[in-house]
């Protein structure tokens, strides 16, 4: 055991800038967060069946009895799908930081000369890293049911850099509900009742305009229809091109961020 | 700055309130460890143990008093504390989802070592801790010493001059137990500080130097094992009677034959005393010979509860709904002994 400690050797003091070591620590935390999701493999399968299924479901179920004026449900419905998928996912974030808040293991990241911001980056980031992975098998589920890129495939990069932005501020917003849930099961409860009418009282699978006109009135306003628009403007264009959908989206993804950031990093503080 | 020198650690008058029910968790307590060796802090649950020494590893700050590590400030300057500090044990855990080797690698890079430094660093701890063959599984296969090693590994993989040890072999097996000792044994020889935090008066006494004895957040004994176990007796007598009124007689009965004054639990009569088989067979002629008939006898080694109740005059009580509240979510491993005198609420201080 002769190699186990030399007492008087210390850990060595940051070289470098602190912002270096602030990144460093959100990467180790990023890579420890991907590496433990692909040690569950049936909870990816599952994360990515449940889009396919909602893809699946509402192409060939629901799909034949709605009908939207000049463009086919298919390209109509896929946007919509993207931010729903991306949006339940952010569900992973909390129950994710519930998690190792209830095993743990963020009591012995405080106790580590590491940044304090790291732990919540490091799981924003391994979220937003799994979200690209699962935009990109949505598409190719998509395509193979009949979606086509009504622009250009620039366009549609850009509308997928939307939804991923979305996803990542509600993620700030998640963590905020893990700290505060007392364990994984309960984060996952919690998150339900928040994403619900968000996702279905929205644009992302029936016009807003067939609603009644008081949901119509939150429906309108709410993030998840403006960011729905806007990647279907970019990625469909035609009849469903708005463009002040797309400077609305992304006012709404820099509010959110500018709330939910402080609001997840005083919570973080809190728990301590 | 001699004390500094001396002390690896040194507590001021510490005081933690919990807001949610205004729980005391610690009221002023202070405390000392010479650098080199083991201090063990030892308390009922509930007594502010885990408490203090999240102050002292800066993962909470103290209402007021102060602490220093290695001379170093635990508030003021908490990152230079928290290169010279491991922090392992109950509350410390180690990522289920990684192997082994994954584990003690990210803690490296969390403690700003390079890459390549830190898997050098994560090999030599594998080796050290017999996990070589175990390293490249990932932990849910792991046993429950083998845990306990890794996360005492993970704490260590900075060389830390000063170590806490949260109950570190709680819900462990006797023969795990073992192994854990002697690996802190072997670090102490090195030169490590330790400060333990347990349940167990064996381990202490295994252990540790000098033992403070903690409950309601106040020190309420210090000394070395020797010390208190000199004020404590050192075997409890077990005495199970046919009935309450017949266990009433057989206390006042074998009353004279101790210092400390018998306990009485339903049926049951404990009297601590010195030197257990003599006492023990003397209790057996009293009770004979005024024709009290004995249901049970059985010798045992004073417990912490028997600590408790010697040093305080009340049992242990457990953590209080406010302080479980405020410390809500965080994993608990039973920690009931065998048989009923545990208290009900075997969730440990905050």
């Amino acid at each position: 055991m002769s190699t186990m400690t030399v007492p008087t050797a210390l850990a060595p003091a940051p070289s470098g800038s602190r912002l270096r070591w602030t990144l460093a620590d959100a990467a180790t935390l990023t890579w420890r967060n991907l590496k433990g999701l692909t040690r569950i493999p049936d909870a990816i399968f599952f994360a990515t069946l449940q889009p396919i299924m909602f893809v699946l479901l509402f192409r060939f179920v629901f799909g034949g009895a709605i009908t939207i004026p000049g463009v086919s449900y298919v390209d109509y419905l896929m946007p919509g799908i993207f931010v729903q998928t991306v949006a339940f996912g952010a569900v992973s974030t909390a129950v994710g930081l519930a998690d190792d808040l209830q095993k743990g293991l963020i009591e012995r990241f405080r106790a580590l000369p590491m940044a304090r911001s790291a732990v919540l980056a490091g799981r924003t980031t391994a979220d937003l890293v799994r979200n690209v992975f699962i935009v990109t098998l949505i598409t190719v589920v998509g395509y193979i049911v009949g979606f086509r890129i009504g622009t250009n495939f620039g366009l549609f990069l850009c509308g997928a850099l939307i939804v991923l932005i979305f996803a990542y501020s509600l993620g700030w917003g998640f963590a905020t509900v893990g700290l505060t849930a007392s364990n994984a099961e309960t984060a996952q409860v919690m998150a339900f009742p928040i994403l619900f009418p968000l996702t279905f009282a929205s644009s992302a699978f029936v016009p807003v305009s067939s609603m009644p006109g008081w949901l119509q009135a939150f429906a309108k306003h709410q993030p998840v229809t403006q960011v729905v628009d806007a990647a279907r403007s970019l990625m469909v264009g035609g009849v469903t091109h708005n463009t002040a959908s797309i400077y609305q989206a992304l006012a709404w993804c820099a509010g959110l961020l500018i709330v939910l950031v402080p609001l997840a990093v005083s919570k973080f503080r809190q728990v301590g | 700055m001699s004390n500094s020198a001396r002390f690896a650690v040194e507590a001021h008058d510490l005081v933690k309130v919990f807001p949610r029910g205004n729980v005391r968790a610690l009221d002023g307590v202070s405390l000392q460890v010479e650098a080199g060796t083991v201090l063990g802090l030892l308390g009922p649950n509930g007594a502010g143990k885990t408490t203090a020494v999240r102050i002292l590893c800066t993962i909470l700050g103290p209402d007021s008093g102060h602490a220093t590590i290695l001379g170093h400030d635990v508030a003021k300057e908490a990152d230079a504390v928290r290169r010279i500090i491991g922090l392992a044990g109950q509350n410390a855990a180690v990522d289920d989802n990684l192997t082994g080797r994954e584990n003690i690698r990210m803690v490296g890079r969390l403690t700003h070592m390079s890459w390549k430094a830190a898997a050098a660093r994560a090999d030599e701890l594998l080796r050290d801790f017999g996990l070589v063959d175990a390293g490249d599984r990932v932990l849910k296969t792991y046993s429950g010493g083998m845990r306990r090693r890794l996360d005492l590994a993970a704490a260590l993989v900075a060389r830390p001059p000063v170590l806490f040890l949260d109950e570190p072999t709680t819900g462990l097996d006797p023969q795990s137990r073992q192994d854990l000792w002697g690996v802190i044994e072997d670090l102490v020889s090195e030169g490590t500080t330790v400060l333990l935090t347990t349940q167990y008066l064996e381990e202490a006494d295994r252990l540790a130097r000098d033992i403070v004895v903690v409950d309601h957040g106040r020190v309420i004994a210090e000394g070395t094992p020797a010390q208190l176990k000199a004020r404590l007796g050192t075997s409890v007598i077990a005495i199970t009677l046919p009935n309450k009124d017949i266990a009433a007689r057989a206390a006042a009965l074998v009353a004279p034959l101790s210092d400390n004054p018998p306990l009485m639990d339903g049926v049951m009569v404990e009297l601590t005393v010195e030197d257990g088989p003599k006492v023990g067979a003397e209790v057996l002629r009293a009770l004979d010979a005024a024709q009290v008939p004995v249901a049970g006898l059985a010798l045992r080694e004073p417990s912490l509860d028997d600590v408790f109740l010697t040093l305080t005059g009340h049992k242990s009580e457990g953590e209080t709904d406010e302080e479980r509240a405020a410390r809500s979510g965080k994993r608990r491993e039973s920690k009931r002994r065998a048989g009923s005198r545990a208290d009900p609420d075997e969730m440990d201080a905050a």
